[in-house]
């Protein structure tokens, strides 16, 4: 047996694929389509939904019996505005280029719908240790998709990947640029993002009959 | 634990004790953090005036400043003097880099004079003169830090923002488009024109150098518009003391 048990891996496993946040429940749509312009932008904000999915759903956890149900949406808005906050403090005290690179994106993560999915649906009705397991495998998840995103979106629309300029100089001409390649701007409009995403969902569903909904 | 949660009481217990502790952790956190966040605020003025006038650590695409533990030290060695311009009166004042050009601006709308803080640099016999201007992009503020020579023509400048879009906006703090000003002149037959960030520019490889325009980034109309408005609003304030600079 490995590290972590058979229903435990499944908690980190099932959210990556089967049962994505964005792909299947279609969560978190809107980060998604707002930052995913660049790729670094993808991955930081990525970490920082891990580490406040994390420790969130393991707050909630704890807090599960003692927390009035009339009031529990208002308490589950605190502990994520705290923790984004103290999130935001720290990165302006310790890594402070990368806090400016992401500037209202962290702020945004309050209004992130996975987060709060997840505290009502999961945290609230399980333990500290499979909800952390549960938040960090719903993290990931929506991770993966907004740097698959992401990837394509910087390559396509700008021709680099964080930053470096993979296809050649569009202005220099040369690589690709050279043989008559331009890059696509429109694939730096949130539009384009929606349609990736939408390609992800297609590829997805394709692959996997069971996940299509009949209706 | 058997307790009665949907009692009134115990919510509106539970909702003063939650923000009690919510309240003081974060007021905590944020005291205890606060001197390393302005400490690396004012690091940054100083790498941003230095990064203006050429003193940085640039590679060949990418824009670096020089470290934060050489700043201090690099700013005294390259900064001669730091000017404060008020109504027409010039002093030196060694903590010019920490005045607010937001607060200022406030104050200028208020009808106050406005404090314009100007500094002067020298690298390889050379002098800069570089000011901070400010301004609206598209989402929230965005500033700069021009360096000019006698004539007012640009030698160097640092765009920074708040909150543009990345890979659109935000690309106003790349190299290709913070380089493009370098050599551009803001005067044009003696009077300050500002330089306009400019769409269907007709010379996109910015050779020439006096069309007081550079070539606008596709997709940043409104971020681009903001550059030229600051540029013409905020640095127009400085053409007295270079005129003066001139005569004497």
């Amino acid at each position: 047996m490995g590290l972590l048990s058979k229903k435990d891996s499944k908690l980190i496993l099932d959210p990556l694929a089967d049962n994505n946040p964005i792909t299947i429940q279609v969560l978190g749509i809107c980060s998604a389509l707002a930052i995913t312009a660049e790729l670094k932008a993808s991955i930081v904000m990525s970490i920082s939904v891990l580490f406040v999915l994390g420790v969130g759903n393991v707050v909630i956890s704890l807090l599960r019996n003692i927390i009035p149900s009339k009031i529990r949406i208002i308490v589950q808005l605190i502990v994520v505005a705290a923790l984004v906050i103290i999130v935001d403090q720290v990165l302006k005290a310790f890594a402070y280029e990368l806090s400016k690179t992401l500037s209202v994106f962290v702020g945004l993560i309050i209004t992130n719908c996975i987060i709060m999915g997840r505290f009502e649906a999961f945290a609230l009705g399980n333990g500290p240790w499979r909800s952390f397991l549960d938040g960090i495998g719903n993290a990931a998840g929506y991770g993966v998709i907004l740097i698959i995103v992401g990837f394509f979106r910087e390559l396509l629309g700008s021709g680099t990947l964080l930053g470096f300029k993979v296809l050649g100089d569009p202005i220099e001409k040369t690589g690709l640029y050279s043989l008559g390649y331009e890059n696509n701007g429109f694939m730096l409009l949130s539009p384009m993002a929606l349609i990736v995403v939408g390609i992800i969902i297609w590829v997805q569903r394709s692959r996997n009959k069971a996940l299509i909904e009949d209706h | 634990m058997a307790m009665d949660t949907d009692k009134n009481s115990y919510t509106v217990l539970f909702a003063v004790g939650m923000v009690l502790v919510v309240g003081s952790l974060l007021a905590f956190a944020a005291s205890s953090l606060k001197p390393t966040i302005d400490e690396n605020k004012r690091l940054e003025k100083q790498q941003n005036i230095l990064y203006a006038m050429g003193v940085n650590e640039n590679d060949e695409s990418s824009a670096n400043f020089v470290s934060t533990a050489d700043a201090p030290d690099l700013f005294k060695k390259y900064i001669k003097k730091q000017l404060v311009i008020q109504g027409g009166e010039v002093s030196e004042d060694d903590q010019a880099y920490l005045i607010d050009v937001k607060k200022e601006q406030a104050n200028a709308k208020a009808g106050q004079e406005r404090r314009l803080p100007l500094f002067v640099g020298e690298k390889d016999g050379k002098s800069y003169y570089i000011a901070p201007i400010r301004g609206k992009g598209l989402w929230d503020a965005i500033w700069a830090y021009v360096a000019m020579d006698e004539n007012m023509v640009v030698q160097g400048a640092y765009f920074d923002h708040k909150g543009e879009t990345p890979g659109l906006g935000a690309n106003i703090k790349q190299r290709f488009f913070m380089d493009d000003f370098i050599g551009e002149h803001l005067k044009a037959n003696g009077t300050f024109k500002g330089i306009t960030v400019a769409k269907g520019n007709a010379d996109p490889k910015n050779l020439d150098k006096t069309d007081n325009e550079v070539d606008a980034i596709a997709g940043a109309t409104i971020t681009g518009d903001g550059v030229s408005a600051m540029i013409r609003s905020d640095l127009k304030l400085y053409v007295s003391y270079f005129n003066n600079l001139k005569n004497n």
